[in-house]
């Protein structure tokens, strides 16, 4: 981290005078993977590759790889100097979003779990 | 504890126009703030969405009596759709590099690409909706579908702004050229289309692949 070289090369990109630093490289391999991640995600979710009742825990974990692929890859979310401030409202996000979903679901699971069974 | 001494270190370490970011060497350049602002908008925009996947997830199982999931997606349709909105970030990200080259005809030969993904993508999604829709499957069938509408269609209106927006941004480059102002539009649009399909990675593993469970 302390050496000037590796800041520079870790810049997002939106430099003033910028030699962009991503490349098209860079971007076909976060495609390539992207591309892996999502076929793994449809095999897993069709066939009994996985065992079955372990399938959602799979497919949440290659969403979870992929969504990381398109941040690093294409977003450009990396360890530079510049990208510091957007990764720390990243993580703002991140806990919010996980507090209205992980939150509403359990809240209603609770209220189902109690609530009179509904004459059908 | 640790935490001072070593911006000092960073802060002597990384001559001046190397340390934007962490407060050294003045202000962050134009594109850096632009692009934090904006990103700021693209994280409230993903708590929206939160909302909306908080919603299906919670109102998947009411069916109603009415058809599930599994009946009414067509995963093969799905794939297809994915893999065009996937290309389209692709070659979204290669239009805003060649952009900052400054190599104008493949910038536009990348901007025409991504457009045409990203409208093959939302045609797609205008054919299920429409099958659905013709099967009496539509939004008011019943809370599964209400959110299911609400959660893809709005992502889908998303997209079609997006669509927009890109052919307002390749008018501003045929009149104005690539100089700067139009570049950092370009970086928050291409941030836009990223972000869009990191939510497309949610929806299709929550309400597509994980229906039928």
């Amino acid at each position: 981290m302390d050496n000037p070289e590796r800041v520079l090369g870790d810049r997002t990109p939106g430099v003033e005078d910028h030699e962009p630093t991503a490349s098209y490289l860079s971007y076909s391999v976060g495609l390539g993977l992207a591309i892996i991640a999502t076929i793994a995600s449809f095999i897993v979710a069709q066939t009994n590759l996985l065992w079955p009742p372990g399938i959602p825990v799979g497919l949440i974990v290659l969403a979870l790889a992929q969504i990381g692929v398109h941040l690093v890859f294409f977003l450009h979310l990396g360890s530079g100097a510049d990208s510091t401030n957007n990764i720390l409202a990243l993580a703002f996000g991140v806990l919010i979003v996980f507090l209205v979903i992980a939150g509403s679901v359990w809240i209603i699971a609770n209220l189902n779990d109690n609530v009179m069974p509904m004459r059908q | 504890m640790t935490v001072a001494p070593t911006l000092d270190r960073t802060l002597t370490a990384v001559s001046t126009e190397l340390a934007h970011g962490r407060g050294g060497g003045g202000p962050a350049p134009k594109r850096i703030v632009v692009a934090y602002g904006f990103w700021i908008f693209i994280l409230s925009d993903m708590v929206m969405f939160s909302a909306l996947f908080a919603a299906y997830a919670v109102l998947s199982s009411n069916h109603a009596g009415g058809p599930t999931g599994p009946e009414l997606f067509n995963l093969r349709n799905v794939f297809i759709s994915t893999m065009c909105l996937l290309l389209s970030s692709y070659t979204c990200g290669l239009g805003v590099l060649s952009a900052e080259r400054r190599e104008a005809t493949h910038f536009l030969v990348f901007a025409i690409l991504t457009f045409a993904l990203g409208a093959a993508f939302l045609i797609i999604e205008a054919n299920e909706f429409a099958g659905m829709v013709a099967k009496g499957a539509g939004p008011w069938r019943s809370a599964f579908l209400s959110s299911f509408f609400t959660l893809v269609g709005t992502h889908g209106v998303h997209v079609a702004c997006g669509l927009v927006a890109l052919v307002y941004l390749v008018a501003q480059v045929r009149a104005h050229g690539l100089q700067p102002a139009v570049l950092r539009r370009l970086l928050c649009w291409s941030l836009f289309w990223h972000a869009l399909d990191i939510v497309w990675v949610g929806v299709f593993t929550l309400v597509y692949l994980m229906g039928g469970y």
